[in-house]
């Protein structure tokens, strides 16, 4: 009996009026925990109840408190009929079993109900007493750290990033049992939201109990799902990133580089070393499409895989001298071998971090992307339905080929996506996620990633020999650019692509165009300014039922990934960028039509060719009229691309007309020879079509579809001035925040009222509800100006047949326009600035132009050698490229699949575990008294509590991170029209969802939540029957923040004080 | 193709004062939008009507929610349900508790009942404003009242108090308070010409010097109801009038005094017997319900109207009532010289507000 759980009632406020004869109330709560409940009395006719309890006592195993939260209910008693309930809290008391999170819970928490909404507060204290636990087959998992944060969370240090952590729980949905016909309701709607908070507490714990095995005491990137499967089940899966923290002293918070190579493995990740780049790479674009397998599962399962993977170009030696040629060779070899024998041991060598430490990172290969189309299956256990209570089935007997099911799906994904990366030349996958689409009972599986090949420093197998390795990746390449570098072998290339020398070190090559999922690496040297590229494509389908629709489903799904990626890059290239970061496809399932929108964050890296520009070509020549359509069009292309380059300020330096030609001649010539070898014959000859010589993107307007493609090109409106957007953490070129953010979430439903829409006019219904969604952002947030819109995060849904859902959730953050002002660097610190200095003048010296002083003041290169003109090869028609790549990768991924190995996942040696004991105990120290917000019982003012997407608040400092919040809630109305309809619904709702949010991390004492994040909006609306449902579940690491000159929290803002919790946990 | 649905909710509550004011004005949201198209809000951030019509949906969805809020402003403090900086609630509640002068002049000193929110449809065709601004207002008061009418204490520290208003609004709130309590007549044609500060400078003088909050401020309605004993007291002053010789004596010496000190003296010697009878009877009805309630009609008929036929300025006015006052004095056989201050303190003060040039 490992644990005591206490918890105390202190009082209530604004309660509903329950008695209407009274006006007032006779309240009373429960407080349950597992099987245990307490009452406290009764406080009769009041609105503002003063209980006081005694302190409630719950003896339980520690087990146990990971899995359950504490359930408070608040209720009217009733002396002669039964007491009606007022309302519930559930609290996570997760944080508690956490040495350095919180130690107590206190606070107004609102007490919810599904069918009213918020009805009043109600004040509680909790605490939790461990003891010691030496078990060591022990089944909790308490004391492991969980962030949402996808970096090593700040004031912390990775001494050892472990790697992939997955795992997932299915049970039935309450929601579809037999019993439901028959409760009301709020009660299925409560067995439903406590039942998910189960699930999600031993997820959490099996997950830990992971961590544990692997000799973590983290998991950081913690990204966790739920998918309703419906009658099929309820299925909560999450995925995170194993690693071993450290806690920095207090002094060397704000600046995380320490020491460079002088440190020993365990520090390397602090130090900002010279080999260290960060990478996020390059573009290409890879896809494969497996034709439908049924597989021969006994319960008959269709599965549908296709997938994509969109890479980088050339692989880049490591060669330290310059000439890349012959040294290039061995030490690439040589770098393979240790990083290999580093990360093949893992099953999945996948990271869900998107920015990482500085050296972490060597070369980014490209997107690697996997989907899969399945088929659910009803469950066909009827016995199942009879149980009433909602405690977790027992997976071996009952439904044991669940779970299993569900985990052999994503095993199969991340093979795949674990075989693209091998394809790019990169031993990892950073930046990983996965997520679902399900409609009725077909499912798409979607994962991707950035495959990359990482320092070895940082595994623990890596380490072997550190002396020695350490030098041989002390790359001199510099870091604002080693990471554009290409990973992969330029003899055998994956895809076609143009390689040039890089234009910020000269010596290695990059590819001509970078996608990847990560965030903008912190040194990177980046011209101008970045925004935010989305690709949205509609495509219908036919209604149909079963393994018809999911083939449909799996045909189309190639042609939608392709249409994305061309779209992405012709307006990339309309921006005159080179490169994305943050990208994310999403791929939603509706009955008749499928959703894809992809979103990423352009930017122009300097060390990348500079895109070429788009050429219009008609097929048809010789008609006059066309050709001066074509002509106007062209013009207005070339005018947008000219206007962007001055939006973005994407202004890199004329070369001399001999710098035009080839920065570099000798590559150039390479490059072309290596064309010829993996391009088909067809390239070439369409080579000499593209209109003479240039280095220009052809495209060619054959049919109305091209025409109305190039003009929804066109559409997409810059952000008006004062604005910027992006769907990463920070915007290149704006250091100088001020501590002005606004949180916000959008969601809008279309009803498509013709049911006979042709594919191209929904697309530009989709393009134009998320261009007005923009458009009214911007308004909403005028008054910030001027302002980025940071990770701008859209989610698509087809909740009904003709229903188009999106949802955004962003911050508006604003900064100072003065842009000379000292800059406030959230990752980067000062040396990442001296670093760049090297680059810099680098290119000063080997070109004739020379880097501006400006580029000082912003730490980032504006001018650099970079010539528009300069790529050094021509275009040749995109879409013949796809195609190539498509056939190249139906053979490649084939060829994989037969050869690779499955190892057994449960290999990790125990001995890891025992040691690392040590470091991860909770329980080795007393806890740390943490610093309380000061309580308001009096009803005084509330704790302002600050919300980001991001995994900082500009201009503070995080002093401590209190555990993670995973809340998922359920509302529903049968009086839609007098809430003032489904808009009025859901936006009470979402300000509720915040309220609560914010509440819980007041209680544990802290004053913002970064990494925020809604995972799900499911909205359900009968208007017919008056009626509406909704679930929503948002994430987020609750922290206590201080402004970054203060010493202290910050008092004027957050009531942050020094008042100390009553006692500590004794 | 249709919107179905459109919210956006930010975890600090984004609220536009401009919009907030369309909202408590009454307008609709159509006819909001066409205003602030009309303001050039078309013009910032390239906004376009279907922006500015989905902005102003969700604002007044948010000040929806708000009202219930608003209507107990301390809760607003301590809710958790909006997120929003303290200097923009007190905004909010300001805002909210704001009036319409021409609203209010109309139902000043009538009953806060049902029967008066029956016609506030008149006296929103009447006045301009809309009814649901009307109703709004109404309501206000109506909540108000209900409030500090059993409360000890003083009226506008307990209207500042329970509803957080600034000292200037909880003024005029404990003006409307009092008017309503004690159904002064402000609705005649003769009382037309005076604004809602006026009457409300007025109900400060009164609820300062006549209540029974300005002797004692332990009773409950201490700032409502005019001090009996007082009112009492006031038909001791008839002897002014009565009393032939202290009426002529008080003449003279009121005479001496003006005289060449203005232009109007002629008027003022021929009309003293008639605004001093005018101004004592006042005083001496005050102890019947109905002649309170006619109080300040019977000001400006008995004085306020004979001083502007004879073409006083106000001037002539303030220099005339002194020399009133203070004359009374010096007058030997007059012995209620606290009475007669503290009446014709209030006197003065609201004559000098309610005489327009």
């Amino acid at each position: 009996m490992p644990g005591k759980l206490k918890a105390k009632i202190v009082a209530g406020r604004h309660l509903p009026v329950m008695d209407r004869a009274s006006d007032l109330t006779d309240a009373f709560v429960e407080v349950k925990f597992g099987n245990t409940t307490f009452k406290t009395d009764v406080f009769p006719k009041s609105l503002n109840p003063q209980w006081n309890s005694e302190w409630f006592k719950f003896e339980v195993d520690d087990e146990d408190l990971q899995d359950e939260p504490l359930q408070i209910t608040v209720l009217d008693h009733d002396t002669y009929s039964a007491n009606d309930a007022i309302g519930k809290v559930y609290i996570d008391i997760d944080p508690l079993l956490c040495t350095e999170a919180a130690s107590i819970i206190s606070g107004w928490f609102p007490i919810y109900d599904t069918i009213h909404g918020i009805r009043g507060e109600i004040n509680v204290l909790v605490k939790v007493e461990l003891f010691n636990d030496l078990n060591r087959f022990r089944q909790s998992s308490c004391g492991v750290k969980f962030f949402c944060t996808t970096s090593i969370p700040r004031g912390y240090r990775a001494a050892m990033v472990h790697g992939f952590v997955e795992e997932l729980v299915v049970n039935e949905d309450p929601e579809y049992q037999w019993i439901d016909r028959i409760r009301t309701p709020r009660a299925s709607n409560e067995a439903r939201q406590r039942l998910i908070s189960l699930m999600s507490g031993e997820l959490q714990r099996k997950i830990g109990l992971k961590v544990l095995e692997m000799g973590g005491n983290a998991v950081v990137g913690y990204l966790q799902c739920f998918d309703l499967e419906g009658e099929s089940g309820l299925v909560v899966r999450a995925i995170g990133t194993a690693c071993t923290l450290e806690k920095q002293s207090s002094g060397s918070l704000v600046n995380t580089h320490t020491h460079p190579n002088t440190a020993p493995a365990s520090n390397a990740c602090n130090s900002p070393s010279k080999d260290g780049k960060e990478s996020p790479l390059a573009h290409g674009c890879r896809s494969t499409h497996n034709s439908p397998v049924h597989s021969a599962c006994s319960s008959q399962r269709l599965s549908q895989n296709f997938s994509v993977s969109v890479p980088t170009l050339i692989f880049t030696g490591m060669g330290s001298g310059g000439s890349a040629g012959k040294e290039a060779g061995p030490l690439k070899t040589l770098l393979r071998q240790q990083t290999q024998t580093a990360l093949e041991q893992r099953e999945f060598p996948f990271f869900t971090l998107t920015s990482f430490p500085p050296g972490f990172l060597v070369h980014v290969g490209g997107v690697v992307s996997a989907r899969s189309v399945k088929l659910l299956d009803r469950i066909h256990n009827p016995a199942l339905g009879n149980t009433r209570s909602y405690k977790l089935l027992d997976w071996n007997s009952v439904t044991a080929d669940e779970p299993e099911t569900r985990d052999a799906w994503w095993e199969e994904i991340r093979q795949e996506i674990k075989s693209h990366a091998k394809a790019l030349g990169c031993h990892a996958v950073v930046g990983y996620s996965e997520n679902t689409s399900i409609c009725e009972e077909v499912c798409i599986l979607s994962a991707s990633g950035t495959a990359a090949i990482l320092n070895p420093r940082y595994m623990r197998e890596g380490c072997l020999d550190i002396g020695s390795t350490d030098q041989r990746f002390d790359d001199p390449s510099p870091p604002s650019c080693g990471f554009c570098h290409i990973p992969y072998d330029e003899l055998n290339m994956p895809f076609p692509a143009q390689l040039t020398y890089c234009y910020n070190c000269r010596r290695q090559k990059v590819p001509d165009v970078l996608f990847t999922t990560i965030d903008l690496p912190a040194e990177a040297a980046v011209t101008g300014k970045g925004c935010l590229i989305q690709a949205r494509l509609c495509r219908l389908k036919k209604k149909a039922q079963g393994e018809v629709n999911a083939t449909a489903i799996s045909n189309l799904l190639p042609f939608m990934e392709y249409e994305l990626h061309t779209q992405l890059m012709n307006k990339l290239k309309l921006r005159s960028m080179n490169a994305l970061f943050g990208l994310h496809i999403q791929i939603s399932v509706g009955e008749n039509m499928l959703l894809g929108l992809a979103s990423a964050t352009g930017v122009y890296l300097t060390a990348l060719p500079a895109p070429g520009g788009i050429q219009i070509a008609g097929k048809t020549s010789g008609d006059l009229n066309n050709e001066q359509h074509i002509q106007a069009i062209q013009k207005r292309i070339n005018d947008t691309i000219a206007k962007n380059k001055e939006l973005y300020q994407i202004n890199p330096p004329e070369l001399t007309e001999e710098g035009v030609g080839s920065p570099i001649p000798e590559p150039r010539h390479r490059s072309r020879l290596f064309r010829s070898h993996s391009e088909s014959s067809d390239e070439v000859s369409e080579l000499d079509l593209s209109h003479g010589k240039k280095d220009a993107f052809v495209l060619e307007i054959d049919d109305t579809d091209a025409v109305e493609d190039i003009h929804s090109l066109l559409i997409d409106a810059s952000p008006p001035t004062g604005f910027y957007t992006c769907n990463t953490e920070t915007m290149p070129g704006i250091y100088n925040w001020t501590t002005a953010v606004q949180m916000f979430t959008s969601v809008r439903v279309l009803r498509l009222s013709n049911a006979n829409l042709s594919n191209q006019s929904l697309n530009k219904i989709f393009t134009d509800l998320c261009e007005n969604l923009l458009k009214s952002f911007y308004f909403k947030l005028r008054s910030n100006i001027p302002c980025c819109l940071c990770h701008l995060n859209f989610t698509v849904a087809v909740p009904e047949e003709e229903l188009i859902q999106v949802s955004v959730t962003a911050v508006a953050m604003t900064f100072d326009k003065d842009q000379t002002q000292e800059r406030f660097i959230t990752k980067g610190g000062i040396e990442t600035e001296e670093q760049l200095q090297f680059p810099l003048e680098l290119c000063a010296d080997s070109s004739s132009t020379n880097a501006q002083p400006s580029s000082k003041f912003s730490g980032v290169p504006e001018n650099t050698i970079v010539s528009p003109r300069a790529a050094s090869v021509d275009y040749g028609s995109f879409a013949d490229r796809c195609s190539t790549w498509l056939e190249l990768l139906r053979l490649k991924a084939h060829t994989i699949r037969r050869g690779s190995v499955k190892t057994s996942r449960r290999t990790q040696s125990l001995a890891h575990s025992v040691s690392s004991l040590e470091h991860c105990s909770p329980l080795t120290e007393g806890r740390p008294r943490s610093l309380r917000s000061s309580r308001s019982f009096g009803g005084s003012s509330v704790t302002m509590v600050k919300m980001t997407p991001l995994s900082f608040l500009p201009g503070t400092r995080i002093i401590k991170y209190l555990g993670i919040i995973n809340m998922f809630f359920i509302r529903e109305t049968t009086s839609l029209r007098e809430e003032g309809g489904v808009s009025g619904f859901l936006h009470s709702f979402i300000a509720e969802v915040f309220a609560m949010v914010r509440a819980h991390v007041a209680a544990l004492g802290g004053n913002a939540v970064v990494s925020y994040s809604m995972k799900d909006c499911v909205l359900m609306e009968n208007p017919n029957k008056n009626q509406a449902q909704c679930l929503i579940n948002v994430s987020g690491d609750a922290v206590i923040c201080v402004r970054e000159t203060d010493q202290e929290p910050m008092t004027s803002m957050t009531n942050i004080g020094q008042t100390c919790a009553a006692d500590g946990a004794t | 193709m249709a919107v179905e649905l459109d919210v956006f909710v930010g975890n600090t509550t984004i609220m536009d004062e401009e919009v907030y004011q369309l909202w408590l004005d009454g307008y609709t949201v159509n006819d909001a939008v066409k205003v602030r198209m009309a303001g050039g809000m078309l013009d910032e951030c390239e906004a376009n009507q279907d922006v500015l019509l989905s902005d102003t949906m969700d604002q007044y969805r948010t000040f929806q929610m708000c009202e219930r809020l608003l209507q107990s402003p301390a809760k607003l403090a301590n809710q958790l349900l909006f997120q929003i900086p303290p200097h923009r609630q007190t905004m909010l509640i300001e805002r909210y508790y704001a009036f319409d002068d021409v609203f209010v002049r109309e139902v000043l000193g009538k009953k806060l009942s049902k029967g008066t929110k029956k016609d506030l449809d008149d006296i929103g065709a009447k006045t301009g404003v809309t009814l649901k601004s009307c109703r709004r207002q109404f309501d206000n008061f109506k909540r108000v009242f209900k409030v500090v009418e059993e409360l000890k204490g003083p009226l506008v520290e307990n209207i500042r108090q329970h509803f957080l208003l600034s000292d200037k609004l909880a003024r005029d709130y404990a003006a409307i308070v009092f008017f309503a309590n004690n159904r002064f007549e402000t609705g005649k044609k003769k009382l037309q010409y005076l604004t809602f500060q006026d009457f409300a400078f007025c109900a400060g003088q009164l609820i300062n010097n006549w209540t029974v909050g300005a002797v004692d401020n332990t009773v409950e309605d201490m700032d409502v109801d005019l001090d009996k004993e007082f009112l009492q007291e006031l038909k001791e002053l008839k002897i002014l009038i009565t009393d032939k010789d202290l009426l002529d004596q008080h003449k003279s010496l009121v005479c001496t005094a003006l005289r060449g000190k203005t232009k109007a003296f002629a008027e003022m010697e021929a009309n003293f017997k008639n605004l001093s009878r005018g101004l004592v009877n006042i005083a001496t009805k005050l102890t019947n319900t109905k002649d309170v309630r006619d109080f300040f009609i019977d000001l400006v008929e008995k004085f306020i109207e004979p001083c502007r036929s004879d073409r006083w300025t106000s001037a002539d006015i303030k220099l005339y009532l002194t020399h009133y006052t203070n004359s009374a004095h010096i007058l030997d056989s007059f012995k209620h010289q606290a009475v007669w201050d503290r009446y014709m303190g209030v006197i003065k003060s609201c004559i000098y507000k309610m005489y327009h040039d």
